[in-house]
């Protein structure tokens, strides 16, 4: 156990390094993009560049679902219903009326972002564990409903000949890497967007909703409706993920998106370190990579995958790169010690 | 400038405030004691919009705010430091102040205020991106009062400051309640520590099961045996 701690105080020193170095800091984030704009052309199979475009999605879904979680503080277990309410969207709209993916997406994303705001309104008022239980029905309502309204959605047949993403008359596909570029874009939008909303105003209120409801109302944050802004924005970006995955596969029925993807997505945040960014690209990795990887211990490797999450919950409760730094704090300059 | 008019608060079925009249004048410092379960909290949160009475009137510069979201209260200028001082844990020193200054957007006088704080207590500035959770008491105490001082307001709302803290930092932090005061700001002071608080406020009012018993002076109150029943009993 002492080997453990040893070892992810050195993983802490390193995130410290970076955090303080923002050169360092910096150069890291060019290398990683470099690295990843890189990844496809550098004769990798198609199998490995879909395990990375996996691995892009999930990051997507889990910072969106971190924003509600992470920053907000209200656990959301349904939000596969979210990726399913873009997916079919998006998949209907593409099937029936010849949407792109472009333009099928932004519907996805509003159609689920009114989702939200139903499930949402009436639940955000209450503080608690309201919302946890009602997504969790919210989840299963959209797989029954995608099951029985055969009219709508095929049933359990499901949706089937989707378009591929066409950009500019070229048609994106695993094998020309095309849905691995299309995949990247939409995280570095993602991520854009969560940065800027967590250190604007806004994310400032979400984070205080998060460490004391009472407080945060004291300082004239209208509370619910910041918890609203969140959960909605949190749908919406869920929606555009399942949008994605739609026009990967080209096929969604009623349990593409069951409650194992909500439990996924979760993992995800948990693992990474919830309320940080860098922990759920982390997280993402982590958790698409191990089945993959684990695949020589065939049927054992959901085994293997549990025990590393539950020694990961002895080890580091907060997540692999949650938690506050462990460096002592240092006073400005200008300040003499030796009070009181 | 704060007027209670007969205000009767209930939570549920219980009535915890029954009747309560109050009177704040501008610059004084007016304190609010009693013993546990008096109702003195309750008051706060009835006078910041966090409760609902069921009856009677609030007036504020001679306007209604009874019915009022606690965000509209915390503009109009009246402002809460909460019992337990609920800090943001896992937020700065400075992200605290920060959202202190929530319902403000003019830039300027926001820094004007953070000086303001930063001058009270210096202790905070040597701290201003140290995690909030990771404060002491008393600094935490402090963070509390400067983070309710950063929405400008014109009364500012004390739930026992002493709470907690060192017989050291309990003369400190009511030597700051003075200076806060002199800078001109109303304060209502609830406190369990009934002498500290009658000492440095200049009117008291005793509150027990919801209703005022006694009210006056403060120095007159500080040797009135009245005093000494609601928190002992009959003796």
């Amino acid at each position: 156990m002492k080997k453990e701690n040893k070892k992810t105080n050195i993983m802490d020193n390193f995130v410290d390094q970076i955090n303080q170095n923002k050169k360092l800091k910096y150069a890291l984030i060019c290398l990683l993009l470099c690295v990843a704009i890189a990844l496809p052309k550098i004769g990798l199979s198609s199998f490995i560049i879909r395990v990375f475009t996996m691995i892009a999605l999930y990051a997507i879904l889990g910072l969106s679902l971190n924003l509600i979680t992470g920053y907000t503080g209200q656990v959301s277990i349904g939000h596969a219903g979210f990726c399913a309410i873009g997916g079919y969207t998006s998949a209907l709209l593409n099937v029936h009326f010849g949407m792109t993916f472009i333009f099928s997406a932004i519907c996805a994303m509003i159609v689920a972002g009114i989702l939200g705001l139903l499930i949402g309104a009436p639940t955000l008022r209450l503080s608690g564990t309201y919302l946890t239980i009602a997504t969790l029905g919210f989840g299963e309502i959209v797989r029954m409903m995608a099951l029985n309204w055969d009219w709508l959605t095929g049933g359990a047949l499901g949706v089937s000949g989707i378009t591929r993403p066409v950009i500019f008359g070229f048609e994106l596909t695993t094998f020309n890497g095309g849905l691995y570029y299309l995949v990247l874009v939409l995280l570095l939008l993602v991520s854009l967007a969560i940065y800027m909303i967590i250190r604007s105003k806004m994310g400032r209120a979400f984070m205080a909703i998060r460490d004391d409801e009472l407080a945060a109302t004291l300082m004239g944050i209208n509370t619910t409706r910041y918890k609203i802004t969140s959960f909605v924005i949190s749908a919406m970006l869920t929606g555009l993920g399942g949008a994605f995955y739609v026009h990967m596969v080209r096929f969604i029925d009623p349990n593409t998106f069951n409650f194992d993807i909500s439990i996924l997505i979760i993992s995800i945040v948990i693992l990474g370190g919830m309320g940080t960014m860098k922990g759920i690209y982390l997280g993402a990795a982590l958790l698409i990579s191990f089945p993959e990887c684990l695949r020589f211990a065939s049927e054992y490797r959901f085994i293997i995958y549990g025990l590393i999450l539950v020694l990961m919950m002895r080890f580091k409760p907060e997540g692999i790169l949650g938690g506050q730094s462990k460096k002592p704090y240092k006073m400005p300059s200008g300040i003499e010690g030796d009070y009181q | 400038m704060l007027k209670m008019q007969n205000i009767h608060t209930y939570y549920d079925n219980i009535h915890a405030l029954k009747g309560i009249n109050l009177n704040i004048n501008k610059g004084e410092i007016v304190t609010l004691i009693g013993s546990n379960g008096a109702g003195k909290t309750t008051t706060l949160g009835t006078i910041t919009g966090l409760l609902k009475p069921k009856e009677g009137k609030i007036l504020y510069n001679d306007e209604d705010i009874t019915c009022v979201q606690p965000g509209h209260i915390v503009k109009k200028g009246i402002s809460l430091s909460p019992e337990g001082r609920e800090v943001f844990p896992q937020l700065t020193v400075f992200d605290n102040l920060k959202l202190g200054a929530y319902t403000r957007s003019d830039k300027k006088e926001i820094d004007q205020s953070y000086e303001m704080v930063y001058e009270l207590f210096p202790r905070l500035f040597e701290r201003k991106t140290q995690i909030a959770k990771t404060l002491s008491g008393g600094e935490q105490q402090m963070l509390a009062i400067g983070r309710a001082l950063m929405s400008k307001p014109e009364i500012l709302l004390l739930d026992e400051p002493s709470l907690g803290l060192s017989p050291n930092l309990v003369l400190l932090i009511f030597e700051l309640i003075k200076d806060i005061n002199k800078l001109g700001m109303t304060i209502l002071l609830v406190e369990q520590n009934a002498k500290m608080a009658l000492k440095v406020a200049d009117r008291g009012y005793v509150l027990e099961t919801g209703k005022i018993i006694i009210e006056g002076n403060a120095k007159e109150l500080l040797n009135d045996d009245r005093v000494k029943q609601a928190y002992l009993g009959n003796l």
